[in-house]
C-alpha cells in the first residue's frame, strides 16, 4: 500500500497538484471498491465472512474526497459505508479482511464485525449499530477540541436514514449551541434499507434540515471526489475558525442492497442503470485520461497494484487465527 | 462541622476539578442555577462556563458528548437531572459507552450522575431507582453511596476511574444524612462493600437509602436481642461478593433489601449468589424486601405504602430470627 500522506492538497495549485490528487482519489476509491467486492462477492459467498456485510459501492467518492482533507489531528467518525477513511488513515487492508473474518488481527480482535471498527491512535472512532449515535459523540469530541484550544475538527459520517434519529438532531443542536468544530457528512444514497427517502423525510434535502440548527449546509455531487473535497475544505475552514458545525449533503446512490443478503428488489432497475453510469471510479478514470493527468496505462497500473495488494492482504488475513475462547471475558473493564 | 451528602458530592467534584484540568461538567441547568438539586451550586463561579457546560434538554447528546470528549482525553461528568430521564440517554450508555473497551479497546472514562429514588413525592418520573438496568450491562460500573463520607470518596474515585460509571445519588439523602468527613484527601474504592453495622444473627444486604432503613430496623430489633449486620454494597458493579458471603457465613441468615421494585431487581442476583455459594451455611430462606411491581406513585399514602419501610424490615427480621 502507498505511503499515506494526510496533509491537505490544494486543488487550485495547478495541473500537477490536480493530477496528484486525482491519483489519490482513484487509488483510495478503487481500493475500497476492490476490498468490498472481495468481501461481499467472494469471501461472504464462500462462507468465510460471517454476519452482516455493508458496502459503499457507488459512494466511494464521499469518504475519499472528504478524508483527504482531514489533518492527522482531526478525528473521523465513519459510517458503515466509508471504508476508504480507514485506508486513508493508514489501516492496512489485511486487518480489514481479518476484521470481517472475525480473526485476531482484525481491528476488534473478533469482538465485533464488519465496519464496527476503530483505532483511537489513528483518530478513527468505531460506529455502533444504532444510526446517528456517532453524531453526539462527535459533537463531544469537537467540544473537547475547543476546550483544549486545538484547531482540529471532528468529521462525522451518516446516511440519509440516520437523519431521522433523535441523536442526529440532539448532537447537531448541541454542537451548534457550543459552536463546536463539527463537520457533518451525509451520504444521501436515497434508501435506508428498503425505505426510500420519501418515507424518511418530508423535506426535499437533508441540507434543508440545517436551518433548524442555525448552521450552513451545502449540497454536492456525491459521486465527484473533487466536489466533495472542495466542499469539505470550506466546511473545515468554517469549523476551524470557530464558527461551529457545517453540513455537507452528498447526493449519491447505494449501488447494492442494504447488506449482502439484500437483493434490493424494491429499487427500480432504472435507478441502478442511471446511477451506474455515474460511477465515481469510472468517471475519475475517464477524467484523468481526458485531462491528461494520467495515461490509460498509468490508470491500469494503479488498478493492477490494488488487485495485487488485495490478493496479498486476503492471503495474510486467512492465516490470522480466530480468537481463543479464553479471551471471551477479557477487557470488559480496564485490566487491574 | 458535619457535611451533608449533597455537599459531600459537590466537594468531591470540586476537588477533582481543582486537581485535574481535564475534568468538566455537562448537564441541564447545572451552571447558574446550580443543578436541580444544587449539587453543582457555586462551581460555575469557581470554574467558569468552559468547565461547567449548560446543555440543551438532550440526555442522549449529553451522554454522547461526554463519550466523545473522553476520547479526546477529557474526564467528563454528565448530570442527568433525574435518574428517570436517563432512559433518554440509554442507548449512549448501554450500547455506546459500555461496549467501547470490549469492542475496540477504547476506554470511556465518564461519570453519569443520576439523582434517584423516592420519598420526595416526585411521582412516577422523578422517583425511580433504576440501577438494575445498568447492573445488567457489562462494561458499566454502578455506584450508589449511602453516606456523605462514601458519596465524596466514591464520586472522586468515579471521576478517576477509566471505565464508564453510573453514579446514583439518592435524592432523599441529599440533605438528610450528614457526618464529619475525614480530614484531607481520600477516595473510596469502587467495588468494595462496607459493613455499616456489625451483627451476628442476620445479615441485611442493601444499598443506597435502604442502608438507613435497615439500620433503623436493626436498632429496633436489637432490643429483642436480635443482632443484625447491615452490609452496604456501595457498588453493584463490580460486586463485592466476598463481603456478602463472609457476612452470611457468619450470621447464617440473610435478607436482601432494596428500594427498586422486586421483579428483576438486583436483590434476586444477590439472593441467588448466596444460595449458590454458601447454601450449607444457611439456617433459613434468603428473603427479599423490595417495592412492589408498580410504577412509583405520587400521593403520600400510596408512596409510603410503596417504599420498603422500617416496619416491614422489622417484621421480616423477627420472622427470620424465629425461623
Amino acid at each position: 500500500m502507498a505511503a499515506v500522506k494526510l496533509e491537505a492538497v490544494h486543488i487550485d495549485r495547478g495541473t500537477e497538484a490536480k493530477a496528484e490528487l486525482s491519483r489519490k482519489f482513484l487509488y483510495y476509491m478503487a481500493l475500497m471498491r476492490e476490498v468490498e467486492e472481495r468481501i461481499e462477492r467472494r469471501l461472504y459467498r464462500q462462507g468465510k465472512v460471517l454476519g452482516g456485510v455493508y458496502v459503499g459501492r457507488g459512494q466511494e467518492a464521499i469518504p475519499v474526497g472528504s478524508g483527504l482533507v482531514a489533518r492527522p489531528d482531526d478525528v473521523l467518525f465513519p459510517s458503515h459505508r466509508d471504508l476508504a477513511l480507514y485506508f486513508i488513515r493508514g489501516v492496512h487492508p489485511r486487518n480489514v479482511f481479518a476484521q470481517y473474518m472475525g480473526r485476531v488481527d482484525g481491528l476488534t480482535r473478533g469482538r465485533d464485525g464488519n465496519m464496527h471498527m476503530g483505532d483511537l491512535s489513528k483518530g478513527l472512532v468505531a460506529i455502533i449499530s444504532a444510526m446517528a449515535a456517532s453524531v453526539p459523540v462527535a459533537a463531544g469530541a469537537a467540544m473537547a477540541m475547543k476546550y483544549q484550544g486545538r484547531d482540529s475538527v471532528a468529521m462525522v459520517y451518516f446516511g440519509d436514514g440516520a437523519t431521522s434519529r433523535g441523536d442526529w438532531h440532539e448532537g447537531i443542536n448541541l454542537a451548534s449551541v457550543q459552536k463546536a468544530p463539527l463537520v457533518l457528512l451525509c451520504n444521501n444514497n436515497q434508501y435506508a434499507y428498503s425505505t426510500p427517502l420519501s418515507k424518511q423525510m418530508a423535506c426535499q434535502n437533508v441540507a434543508d434540515r440545517a436551518v433548524g440548527y442555525g448552521i450552513p449546509a451545502e449540497i454536492v455531487d456525491g459521486n465527484d471526489p473533487f466536489a466533495i473535497y472542495e466542499a469539505t475544505r470550506r466546511a473545515v475552514e468554517h469549523a476551524r475558525a470557530g464558527n461551529g458545525p457545517y453540513l455537507i449533503e452528498c447526493k449519491t446512490f447505494r449501488m447494492t442492497g442494504h447488506s449482502a443478503h439484500d437483493p434490493a428488489d424494491y429499487v427500480p432497475k432504472k435507478m441502478f442503470e442511471e446511477w451506474g453510469a455515474m460511477c465515481p471510479i469510472q468517471r475519475m478514470q475517464n477524467r484523468m485520461v481526458e485531462e491528461g493527468w494520467a495515461t490509460g496505462e498509468e490508470v491500469s497500473d494503479i488498478l493492477a497494484r490494488i488487485r495485487k495488494e488485495t490478493d496479498e492482504a486476503i492471503e495474510w488475513a486467512e492465516k490470522s487465527p480466530y480468537p481463543d475462547p479464553s479471551e471471551l471475558t477479557e477487557r470488559v473493564y480496564e485490566p487491574k | 462541622m458535619p457535611t451533608t451528602y449533597v455537599e459531600a458530592i459537590r466537594e468531591g467534584i470540586r476537588e477533582e476539578m481543582e486537581r485535574d484540568p481535564n475534568v468538566f461538567l455537562l448537564g441541564e441547568d447545572i451552571g447558574i442555577y446550580g443543578g436541580a438539586f444544587k449539587v453543582t451550586q457555586g462551581l460555575l463561579d469557581q470554574f467558569g462556563e468552559r468547565r461547567i457546560v449548560d446543555t440543551p434538554i438532550s440526555e442522549s447528546a449529553i451522554v454522547g458528548a461526554a463519550i466523545g470528549a473522553s476520547f479526546m482525553g477529557l474526564r467528563p461528568v454528565a448530570e442527568m437531572q433525574f435518574s428517570d430521564f436517563i432512559s433518554c440517554g440509554f442507548d449512549q450508555i448501554v450500547n455506546y459507552a459500555a461496549k467501547c473497551r470490549y469492542r475496540w479497546n477504547a476506554p470511556v472514562p465518564i461519570v453519569v450522575r443520576a439523582p434517584c429514588g423516592g420519598g420526595i413525592h416526585g411521582g412516577p418520573f422523578h422517583s425511580q431507582q433504576n440501577e438494575a438496568w445498568f447492573a445488567h450491562t457489562p462494561g458499566l460500573k454502578v455506584v450508589l453511596p449511602a453516606t456523605a463520607r462514601d458519596a465524596k470518596g466514591l464520586i472522586k474515585a468515579a471521576i478517576r476511574d477509566n471505565d464508564p460509571v453510573v453514579f446514583f445519588e439518592h435524592k432523599a439523602l441529599y440533605r438528610r444524612v450528614k457526618e464529619e468527613l475525614p480530614e484531607g484527601e481520600y477516595t473510596v474504592e469502587i467495588g468494595k462493600a462496607n459493613v455499616h453495622r456489625v451483627g451476628s444473627d442476620i445479615s441485611v444486604i442493601t444499598y443506597a437509602a435502604m442502608v438507613h432503613t435497615a439500620a433503623e430496623a436493626a436498632e429496633i430489633v436489637a432490643k429483642d436481642g436480635i443482632s443484625v449486620e447491615v452490609v452496604d454494597l456501595r457498588t453493584l458493579t463490580p460486586l463485592d461478593e466476598e463481603t456478602i458471603l463472609e457476612s452470611v457465613k457468619k450470621t447464617s441468615k440473610a435478607i436482601v433489601l432494596h428500594e427498586a421494585n422486586l421483579t428483576g431487581g438486583f436483590g434476586g442476583e444477590i439472593a441467588a449468589r448466596i444460595t449458590e455459594k454458601v447454601f450449607e451455611y444457611l439456617d433459613g430462606p434468603v428473603l427479599r424486601i423490595a417495592a412492589p411491581d408498580t410504577p412509583v406513585p405520587f400521593s403520600s399514602t400510596l408512596e409510603e405504602a410503596y417504599l420498603p419501610s422500617v416496619d416491614q424490615v422489622v417484621e421480616k427480621l423477627r420472622w427470620l430470627a424465629a425461623y
